[in-house]
């Protein structure tokens, strides 16, 4: 048996949000079951019907645990692997096999958080985790946890490559663009690189405006067999191929800061889907900073290597140009509350609905959806098509 | 009654790094299975498995890899620098170059080992190897 057996097998078929923004006094178990009892409505199936159950806090250190008490589950597949913000994404080949294998039947993939919002002290967080997972070989020299990282991969793509602070600025641009066609969108006031530019730097050469928003949020998706999903009320998103791929965890040891583990995910998840970067329709991609998303169309295959930079700044990326990316604002504009993974999915599914009003593009039946976590440490592909696809 | 040999009994890679520290060391690994030199301390070499790590002294000197300017307010401490250095041995290591104004510091400078004294202990920072001041 090889992935590509998996191709297909297995569909999305139903998906949920709830308190995208600010969640209003509710904690984040609330606001993850609510968008999970409307990914399960979504899919026209009732609670009672999830037998399986992915999830994920950076946290709480049992929170499968906490998941399958508030909904009342017995499920008989759990998956709590955590990865950071790519766990939503790389949830789906063990579900997958889960699925296909028959262990169970319906499984459920939610996250929430109310890190905007919460009442605990975001410096008290900081100093508990230091004790809890040191990090004695960074930590002294005190990065932001995770900006400086992320800054250090920026500053030396701009030495290697030439890329450019304005070049960086265009992502946050284009993606305040499709915010800007999203009512469901956090950010949604016009944005200019020159604003960008202007922006308070936090950790050079990155801005505040280079770096994702924190908000509350939670979403939720549903995935069941595809002989199943034929019968159920939603056009299904078919998983046609998902690889997770890790090479480190500190920025420190990563091999190369301007190469992610993407350029190995995205190989296995093309191989198995049987698709290439030119067949993609629409992709959502991990922005959780605007050197993000330059180094993820590198490593995925949408331009040469050290090219993005020049690749973004004629505003391809953004509505109406030549490759539709983050075409719900993405995490620097729509949401991102910690980890950000699901909603891209979420986003995914609804471009291949054909339900995404002002910002939908034409023709969506092949979507990647590529998910980041910890320090560029975590990357997970998934290629999601329409049943034109199979 | 079963009794340590000298392996089990030594202090672990991590403490004994920053014991190396506190007593003005700065000693890296070395493995003697592949002879590649391994950063951070380990108790199995990273390229190859083998548990054969010796301490040896590094030349001291490196390469700036990556910098970044943290900004942070004045009346906090003010801005400061962190970089990725490679060492000459070929492991990197993050750190922060010290004895040069902080918009002086930049990709590919050459930098020289030095141990200072942290918050929680000895760390190692570096400064601009001699000809590199700028």
């Amino acid at each position: 048996m090889s992935p590509a057996d998996l191709r297909g097998a297995v569909a999305i078929v139903g998906v949920g949000q709830a308190g995208c923004g600010e969640a209003r006094g509710r904690t984040e178990m609330e606001i993850l079951a609510e968008a999970s009892r409307l990914a399960v409505a979504d899919a026209g199936l009732t609670m009672d019907q999830i037998d399986g159950l992915a999830t994920a806090s950076s946290s709480s250190a049992m929170w499968g645990l906490s998941v399958v008490e508030y909904l009342g589950l017995r499920p008989r597949f759990v998956d709590s692997t955590m990865i950071g913000g790519s766990s939503f994404v790389a949830h789906m080949m063990p579900a997958m096999l889960a699925l296909a294998s028959g262990q169970c039947d319906a499984v459920l993939v939610c996250y929430g958080s109310t890190q905007r919002t919460a009442t605990i002290n975001r410096a008290a967080i900081k100093r508990a985790r230091r004790q809890l997972e040191p990090h004695p070989y960074e930590d002294p020299y005190e990065p932001l946890p995770p900006l400086t990282s992320y800054a250090l991969a920026a500053a030396r793509h701009m030495h290697q490559y030439g890329t450019t602070r304005e070049q960086l600025a265009h992502v946050a641009v284009a993606a305040r663009q499709w915010a800007r066609l999203n009512p469901e969108a956090f950010m949604r006031d016009p944005l200019t690189v020159a604003d960008v530019l202007a922006s308070r730097m936090v950790s050079d050469p990155l801005t505040v405006r280079d770096s994702c928003l924190v908000t509350d949020g939670a979403g939720a998706y549903v995935m069941v067999r595809a002989d199943r999903a034929r019968d159920l009320p939603r056009e299904p998103a078919y998983v046609l191929g998902n690889a997770t791929a890790i090479w480190h965890k500190q920025i420190s040891a990563m091999p190369d800061l301007t190469v992610t583990a993407a350029a190995e995910s995205g190989r296995r998840a093309y191989e198995m889907a049987g698709v290439g970067p030119a067949d993609i329709d629409v992709l959502e991609l991990y922005d959780a900073f605007t050197i993000n998303t330059l180094l993820f169309l590198e490593d995925l295959g949408f331009c040469p290597k050290g090219e993005a930079g020049r690749f973004v700044e004629g505003g391809a990326i953004a509505p109406g140009g030549s490759l539709p990316v983050n075409t719900n604002g993405g995490g620097l504009s729509c949401v991102h509350p910690g980890m950000y993974g699901v909603f891209i999915t979420i986003e995914a599914v609804r471009q291949l609905r054909g339900a995404c009003g002002e910002r939908q593009v034409d023709g969506a039946h092949l979507a990647l959806v590529h998910g980041n976590g910890g320090t560029l440490s975590s990357q997970s592909t998934a290629i999601l098509g329409t049943r034109e696809t199979l | 009654m079963a009794t340590m040999n000298a392996e089990q009994s030594a202090p672990g890679a991590q403490r004994a790094y920053f014991t190396h520290l506190a007593e003005g060391r700065f000693l890296i690994q070395r493995c003697g299975a592949c002879d590649r030199h391994v950063f951070y301390p380990r108790v199995l070499c990273v390229h190859c498995g083998s548990p054969r790590l010796d301490w040896v002294a590094p030349a001291g000197t490196g390469t700036v890899y990556s910098t970044s300017i943290v900004r942070r307010k004045a009346e906090d401490g003010g801005d400061y620098n962190v970089a990725l250095v490679d060492l000459d041995e070929g492991v990197r290591m993050m750190s922060r170059i010290e004895g040069v104004a902080l918009d002086r510091i930049a990709i590919g400078m050459r930098v020289r080992a030095r141990i200072a004294a942290g918050d929680e202990g000895p760390v190692v920072v570096f400064d601009p190897a001699r000809g590199d001041e700028r």
